[in-house]
C-alpha cells in the first residue's frame, strides 16, 4: 500500500494542473465565442467545455474516449476501439516476427562466430540509428508491389522491437555462468543439450527486461507507419486526421488509448512472467 | 553467377578472418561484412533489374547524395541544429534537474520515478499533432516533441544514478561534515554520470526521431522528415535513402561523440580499467 500512496498523490496532482491549465489556455478562445457582457466567470466555465479546445481537460477526454468506445458499433470508422484494435493487431503481429526472428539471430550469433564477429557490432550500431525514418519509405514501396494493410506496419513494428530482443537475447544466452558450463562439458553435454538446459533458461531474465522494452516500441512503430498511407485506419490515422482538422479532443483521446495499449502491453509482459516464475519454482 | 561467387568468396573471407582475435580482425569483420552487403546489394539491384522504385542500387544512393548536398544541408540544418540539438539539450538538462530536486524527497520519488519509466515507454511522439497546435508548423513544435521524448529517460537514469552511492562513500562524506550540497556535488552527481551519459545517448536516438516523426505532421517545406515523407510520396527513393544516410550517420556520430565525452569525464569508472 505505501507504494501506491506517492504514485496516486502524484497523479492527483498532474490531472490538478491539468484542469487548471485548462483555463488559461482556453481562455481567448472562449471569450470569442462568449457575450459582450459575460462575467469572467461565464468564460472561465466555458473554457471547460468547448469543441475544438486548445487543451482539453481531462473530463472532456476521458468523456471523448467513453463516447467514442462504446458509443459505436466496432466496424464504424468512427469508434475508437476499431482503430486501436487494428493498431493492437498490427503491433502484435510485428512484435510476434521480431521476437521469433530476434531470437533465431541471437541463437546463431552466440553458436556461430562469424556471425558474432560480423553482425554484432552492427546490431549495437543500430541503436544509434534513427530506424523508424525508413517507416514511410517502406510503407510506400511495399504498397506499390500491391502490399498493402497491416503487414507493411507489422513489419515496421517488428523491424523497431527487433534490436532490443535480439541484443537481450545475445546477452541472455551468454549470462550463464561459465563453472555451470564447464560442468556440463564435463558431462559431455552436446552444444543443443547446454542450450537447452543451460543457456536458454539462464536467458530469460533478459528475454523479459528486453520484451519490455520491445512491446512498446512495437506499438510506435505501427502508429507512425500508419501515418503515410493517408490515414486510413489506427491510432496513427487517428492522430493525423485530428490532426489535419484541429479535432483535438480526437488526439488527445488516441493519445491516451496508446498509452493505455502501452501499459498494457508492459503489464501483460509482466504477468507472463509471473506465470514463468511461478512455473520455475520462484525463479526468473 | 557473379553474385553466387561473391557471396561464397566474401562468406570465406568473413569465415577466415572471424577466427583471429587480434584488434584488427575484429574492427575488420564487420566492416567486410557491411562491404559485403553494400556490394551483394548493387550487384543484385543491377543484375536483377530490381526496379528503382523498390530499392534503388547504393551506386545511386551515392549519386543522389553528391547532387543533392545543398538540400540535404539545410535539411540538416532545420532539423538536426534547430529542433534536435535544443530540444535534446533542454529535455536532458530539464530532466537532470527534476531528478535532482526530486533527490530530496523520498515521497516525491517514489510517486514520480515509476510515472517516468511507464511514461518513457510512452508513444510519446504522438503528442506531435498537439504540439504543431501549440507551437506553430516551424522548428519550435518539433524541438517541444523533442523535449517531452528526452526529459522522461533522463529523469529515470539520472533519479537511478543518484541513489547509486555506496554507504562507504557516504559515510566518509559524512566524517568530513559535508553538507547536502557538498556530498551531492562531490559524491552523488559524479557516481551518477555513468547513468547520465547513458540517458544523453539513449537520448540522442530518440531526438531524431521524434524530431524527424514530428515533421510527418506538418512542417515547412524543409527538413528531413518532411523530404523523407514527400519524396517517399513521390517515390523518389535515391533522395529518401540520402536522408536516412544523414540521420543514420548523425546518429552514429552523435553516440560515438557522447561516448568519447563520457569517457573522458568518467575515466575513473571501474569499466574502463
Amino acid at each position: 500500500m505505501p507504494r501506491v500512496v506517492p504514485l496516486l498523490c502524484v497523479l492527483a496532482v498532474v490531472i490538478a494542473v491539468w484542469f487548471a491549465a485548462s483555463v488559461p489556455m482556453n481562455w481567448s478562445q472562449a471569450q470569442a465565442l462568449a457575450d459582450d457582457n459575460a462575467s469572467w466567470t461565464d468564460i472561465a466555465a466555458a473554457t471547460q467545455s468547448l469543441d475544438r479546445p486548445l487543451l482539453p481537460t481531462p473530463a472532456q477526454v476521458a468523456g471523448n474516449m467513453v463516447t467514442t468506445l462504446v458509443g459505436y458499433p466496432i466496424t464504424s470508422p468512427r469508434s475508437l476501439l476499431h482503430h486501436a484494435l487494428v493498431t493492437t493487431w498490427e503491433s502484435l503481429f510485428g512484435f510476434v516476427i521480431s521476437l521469433a526472428a530476434g531470437i533465431v539471430l541471437a541463437i546463431g550469433i552466440v553458436h556461430v562466430r562469424t556471425l558474432d564477429r560480423a553482425l554484432m557490432p552492427w546490431l549495437v550500431a543500430s541503436q544509434a540509428i534513427p530506424v523508424l525514418a525508413i517507416a514511410p519509405m517502406v510503407v510506400v514501396v511495399l504498397g506499390n508491389i500491391g502490399l498493402t494493410g497491416v503487414l507493411p506496419k507489422a513489419l515496421i513494428a517488428g523491424w523497431l522491437s527487433f534490436f532490443p530482443i535480439a541484443t537481450g537475447m545475445v546477452k541472455g544466452l551468454r549470462s550463464s555462468d561459465v563453472m555451470q558450463r564447464d560442468l556440463l562439458h564435463t558431462y559431455n553435454a552436446t552444444t543443443a543439450q547446454v542450450f537447452a538446459k543451460l543457456r536458454w533458461p539462464a536467458s530469460m531474465s533478459f528475454l523479459f527486461p528486453a520484451m519490455k522494452v520491445a512491446a512498446p516500441l512495437a506499438l510506435v512503430g505501427a502508429i507512425v507507419a500508419e501515418l503515410p498511407t493517408g490515414a486510413q485506419a489506427g491510432l496513427g490515422a487517428r492522430l493525423l486526421t485530428g490532426s489535419y482538422y484541429g479535432l483535438t479532443l480526437q488526439i488527445w483521446s488516441a493519445l491516451l488509448m496508446a498509452a493505455l495499449l502501452a501499459t498494457l502491453a508492459i503489464g501483460l509482459v509482466d504477468a507472463a512472467q509471473a506465470v514463468l516464475v511461478r512455473c520455475r519454482g520462484g525463479r526468473l | 553467377m557473379l553474385l553466387v561467387l561473391s557471396l561464397l568468396m566474401g562468406g570465406v573471407a568473413l569465415v577466415l578472418l572471424a577466427r583471429g582475435d587480434a584488434a584488427p580482425r575484429r574492427i575488420a569483420t564487420p566492416i567486410v561484412f557491411g562491404l559485403l552487403v553494400l556490394w551483394l546489394w548493387q550487384l543484385a539491384c543491377v543484375g536483377y533489374h530490381v526496379p528503382f522504385v523498390l530499392l534503388p542500387p547504393p551506386s545511386d544512393i551515392g549519386v543522389a547524395i553528391a547532387t543533392h548536398l545543398p538540400m540535404l544541408a539545410a535539411d540538416f540544418r532545420q532539423t538536426v541544429l534547430r529542433s534536435v540539438i535544443p530540444g535534446w539539450l533542454i529535455g536532458s538538462g530539464a530532466g537532470l534537474l527534476a531528478a535532482i530536486a526530486l533527490d530530496g524527497s523520498p515521497f516525491l520519488r517514489r510517486g514520480v520515478l515509476p510515472l517516468g519509466s511507464l511514461v518513457s515507454a510512452m508513444p510519446i511522439v504522438g503528442i506531435a499533432p498537439i504540439m504543431v497546435m501549440w507551437f506553430g508548423f516551424d522548428w519550435q513544435s518539433k524541438a517541444a516533441v523533442v523535449v517531452a521524448m528526452t526529459f522522461f529517460p533522463m529523469l529515470v537514469n539520472a533519479g537511478a544514478g543518484l541513489v547509486q552511492t555506496g554507504a562507504m562513500e557516504a559515510d566518509l562524506m559524512r566524517t568530513y561534515a559535508a553538507g547536502y550540497r557538498t556530498t551531492l556535488l562531490k559524491l552523488r552527481l559524479p557516481s551518477a554520470l555513468p547513468f547520465v551519459f547513458n540517458a544523453l545517448k539513449l537520448n540522442a536516438t530518440l531526438a531524431l526521431i521524434g524530431a524527424i516523426v514530428a515533421e510527418f505532421f506538418g512542417t515547412p517545406i524543409v527538413g528531413m522528415g518532411f523530404r523523407i515523407s514527400t519524396e517517399a510520396a513521390r517515390l523518389d527513393l535515391g533522395v529518401v535513402w540520402a536522408e536516412i544516410f544523414v540521420a543514420a550517420a548523425v546518429g552514429t556520430l552523435s553516440f560515438a561523440l557522447l561516448s568519447l565525452l563520457e569517457r573522458a569525464v568518467t575515466f575513473w569508472h571501474p569499466s574502463y580499467h
